[in-house]
């Protein structure tokens, strides 16, 4: 059920490649598996036809241009389509002037409210503002002293009411309070309620109208299925919201509740909660989150991580090196060691195209498998890291000595290499669709499993991504016809 | 089995919210239709959006078409009835109830994705087995989570049933450790452990799982006899690999699925029971400490159509 969408789409454009235009049959066929590549991503069933009637017309009055096959000119129409829908980006908090600026939040039991609120807290408190977290929550047990912990945790100044049980009451006072402390920003934290709660949503109205706030965001699960479209919808209605924001974005889930509720509410996502912590929130990219509904991966946020902890220039060279397959072992452990620094590899790995199902390949990559590969390394000398194809079985017994492994451990880690210097040989010069063929080639069995070490050059490949060569491009598909 | 024997009566006497909301919706689908192409679409749209996922929702329209050609099923009004018994083999009463251990306490570890419903699901759980005059400890082992705790001891003491907890940050393993001798000692019937909310993807807070689940295993051989991994109903598709991971790291044995109170339709157990064979035991149709009900496929089918 879960093969990756990117399977299907590369499924879908090679068969249309063969056909040399855009045609109203065509089209449609591939629309099938776009349907379902967006379904399962959780895209409501409505949302879903609507868009592909919409592709649909988009791609019939489009001209292929000469250059681009069909497959690549449909997807395109559909990554660009989509990023229309969930944009534009719009990750400002606004301010009103004077103070104090009131944003209220709401949602459905469990989404993330009160997380939020500490993140937002930390967030708008970076422009020097004082801000001021209110706990409406009278409903759940320990609610308010989870709020009250959050500001603490942040630096936030934080409003309660004991013994009051009127949530309404409570807001309207915190506000009171703000406007006579100088305040900058309330922060209404309000119970998880169900949208077909009617007495609930009815008390979300009544503290709407006893605070105005000048924000009502919504928060949501990324996770959410089907109805994300009702719930959203619903609060939309009763609130108004101005925004959205979705929350728990560090699961590997594919997030099509984006689309859902954009859809429906129209109103911006603002913000992707990516963690637990305070500092886990987001600006929210439609073009990545395109990516990520349709499998792509998302390339682009895996480039930003690995550029944040990688040093940029010891990156840029080592990319020079591997465009000209001059990658050697020592940089392969230089990468293994800046890999384990950047956090645990599979949460990067699943963010790569193909990847997300790979599951019992990602688990046999382990931390201490980096440990064993180090210590190999370190028994060889500097000829045999340069050139390890000089490495015989008296060589290899030897290094797997001095390193306490076997000598099929030190085969098989030259093998890895030997593919994975190759592999990014390739990919240096790929496009987007090239990688992502790449990828599925990759995940597919006997190809990525066969050799763990190898999704290092694929990360590391992909901080390249835009730059198509397309010569290297052209060499690589005869390359592969030729394979054929 | 005398554990829920007020839900079940609740259902039955038709107050159960779940039946109410069928009883509105599911005429306008079926009822004077003949089981044709049309109807068979418009079913495969409603399981879709009852969050069956595509695969599923094509098997079991495939199931019915065929039923329908070879003359099984004509009517519209057949085929609720045909899919209720389609799904029942789904979930054989056997693996809906919970195994207690032969003797002293029977220990249940509860996990899931953060805000599934866990702690509040836990207070359903204590609240039916406290009533029953079973003695009830629970085990806060979310030492991670802000007051998540003090929820849980709010529970505790609404109850009037035992708490251990332990200081803020603490290794959830060694509140674990210490619930399971205080349980032992104190000759408790039933143990029900809480833990923090967690991602499937993230490895290192999956292992500290795994390392609960051993230290409780450590010290009583058959613990834990049950495994439940709170679902959120409201979640898609991802709820699959959540199942995946929460069955590998610590051998999930049902689903308690949360907050069906919703409009919602928690169909994604039915792809989970086909993908990765995991019953479902328990359903949670709102806050309160009452607010459960033992899962009932017929009921559960009905449903999906409301
Ligand atoms: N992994 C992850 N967890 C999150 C994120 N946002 C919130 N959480 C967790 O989700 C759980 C629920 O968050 P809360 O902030 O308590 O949710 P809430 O909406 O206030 O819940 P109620 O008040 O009960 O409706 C907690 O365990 C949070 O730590 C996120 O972006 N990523
Ligand atoms: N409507 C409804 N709400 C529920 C149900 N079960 C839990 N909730 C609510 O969902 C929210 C989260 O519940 P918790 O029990 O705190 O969830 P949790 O999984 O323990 O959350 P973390 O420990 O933060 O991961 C709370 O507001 C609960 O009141 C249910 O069956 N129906
Ligand atoms: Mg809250
Ligand atoms: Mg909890």
């Amino acid at each position: 059920m879960f093969e990756s969408l990117t399977n299907k789409f590369n499924d879908v454009f090679r068969k249309m490649s063969g056909r040399g235009r855009i045609n109203e049959a065509n089209v449609r066929e591939s629309m099938q598996e776009v349907r379902t590549a967006l379904l399962e991503a959780d895209v409501h069933y409505d949302v879903v036809r609507k868009f592909c009637d919409d592709i649909v017309e988009i791609a019939l009055g489009t001209e292929v241009i000469e250059s681009l096959r069909p497959g690549e000119l449909m997807i395109k129409i559909v990554h660009d389509e989509m990023v229309k829908l969930m944009g534009p980006a719009d990750g400002q908090i606004y301010y009103v002037k004077p103070g104090p600026t009131v944003i209220m939040m709401a949602g459905l039991q469990g989404s993330g409210k009160t997380t939020t609120c500490g993140k937002l807290a930390k967030f708008m408190q970076k422009g020097d503002r004082r801000v001021l977290l209110t706990a409406c929550d009278l409903q759940r047990p320990a609610a308010v002293d989870q709020l009250e912990i959050v500001a603490g945790q942040v630096g936030a100044e934080f409003f309660k009411t004991e013994g009051e049980t009127n949530p309404v009451k409570v807001a309207r006072k915190a506000v009171t309070h703000a406007r006579s402390t100088g305040v900058d920003v309330v922060v209404i934290d309000t119970a998880g309620r169900l949208h077909v709660d009617e007495e609930m949503m009815k008390q979300a109205e009544d503290i709407a109208k006893a605070t105005n706030p000048h924000q009502i965001f919504l928060v949501c699960d990324a996770m959410t299925g089907q109805d994300a479209v009702n719930s959203a919808r619903e609060f939309n209605e009763r609130l108004e919201l101005d925004g959205v924001i979705l929350s728990k974005f560090d699961s590997d889930a594919r997030g099509g509740a984006a689309l859902s509720v954009k859809a429906v509410t129209g109103k911006p996502i603002k913000f992707m909660g990516v963690g637990e912590t305070f500092d886990a929130l987001e600006e929210f990219h439609p073009d990545r989150m395109a990516g990520r509904i349709l499998g792509m991966g998302d390339v682009v946020s895996l480039v930003e991580k690995a550029q944040e902890t990688f040093d940029v220039e010891e990156q840029e060279k080592m990319q020079a090196k591997m465009a000209k397959g001059e990658f050697t072992l020592t940089d392969f452990l230089k990468q293994m060691r800046q890999m384990t620094k950047m956090g645990p590899l599979k949460s990067i790995m699943k963010m790569m195209p193909g990847m997300g199902g790979q599951n019992e390949m990602l688990d046999s990559i382990k931390g201490d498998e980096v440990g064993r590969m180090e210590a190999i390394i370190n028994s060889m000398t500097k000829a045999e890291r340069n050139e390890p194809g000089m490495i015989d079985i008296h060589r290899r017994r030897r290094i797997a000595r001095g390193s306490g492994t076997k000598p099929e451990d030190v085969s098989g880690l030259v093998k890895s290499f030997t593919q994975m210097a190759n592999m990014m040989k390739q990919m240096a010069g790929m496009g987007v669709r090239e990688r992502m063929a790449f990828a599925k080639q990759m995940a597919s069995p006997g190809g990525m499993g066969a050799m763990a070490s190898g999704g290092m050059g694929k990360v590391k490949g992909s901080t390249k991504m835009g730059k198509v060569n397309k010569r290297k491009l052209k060499q690589k598909n005869k390359r592969k016809k030729r394979r054929r | 089995m005398s554990l829920f024997s007020r839900a079940i009566q609740k259902i039955s006497t038709g107050l159960s919210r779940t039946r109410q909301r069928f009883l509105g919706g599911l005429g306008s689908l079926l009822t004077g239709r003949k089981v044709d192409a049309e109807l068979l679409d418009e079913l495969e749209a409603t399981l879709i959006q009852a969050d069956l996922g595509v695969h599923s929702a094509v098997k079991i329209c495939d199931d019915l078409r065929a039923a329908a050609k070879d003359g099984r099923i004509a009517k519209g009004e057949e085929v609720i009835d045909f899919l209720k018994n389609e799904l029942k083999t789904y979930w054989p009463e056997s693996d809906r109830s919970i195994s207690y251990a032969e003797s002293g306490p029977t220990v249940i570890l509860v996990a899931g994705i953060n805000g599934a419903g866990k702690t509040t699901s836990i207070a359903k759980l204590a609240y039916q087995f406290h009533s029953e005059g079973k003695r009830v400890l629970l085990a806060a082992c979310d030492t991670f989570r802000a007051a998540a705790q003090e929820q849980l001891t709010i529970w505790a003491n609404r109850i009037g049933c035992e708490i251990i907890t332990g200081s803020e940050k603490a290794d959830p393993a060694a509140v674990a450790f210490d619930a399971v001798s205080a349980a032992k000692a104190r000759d408790v019937d039933v143990l029900l452990i809480d833990t923090a909310g967690r991602l499937h993807t993230q490895d290192h807070l999956m292992r500290e799982l795994t390392k609960i689940r051993d230290v409780v295993r450590k010290q009583l051989p058959a613990a834990p006899h049950e495994v439940l991994l709170v679902l959120d109903a409201t979640t898609g598709q991802n709820a699959i690999n959540q199942a995946k991971a929460f069955l590998a790291a610590i051998e999930a044995t049902g689903i308690f699925l949360a907050k069906l109170d919703g409009s919602a339709k928690g169909g994604i157990v039915v792809a989970i029971r086909n993908e990765v064979n995991l019953p479902v035991k328990f359903i949670g149709l709102g806050e309160g400490y009452d607010d459960v009900e033992p899962f009932d496929p017929e009921t559960f089918v009905e449903a999906l159509f409301a």
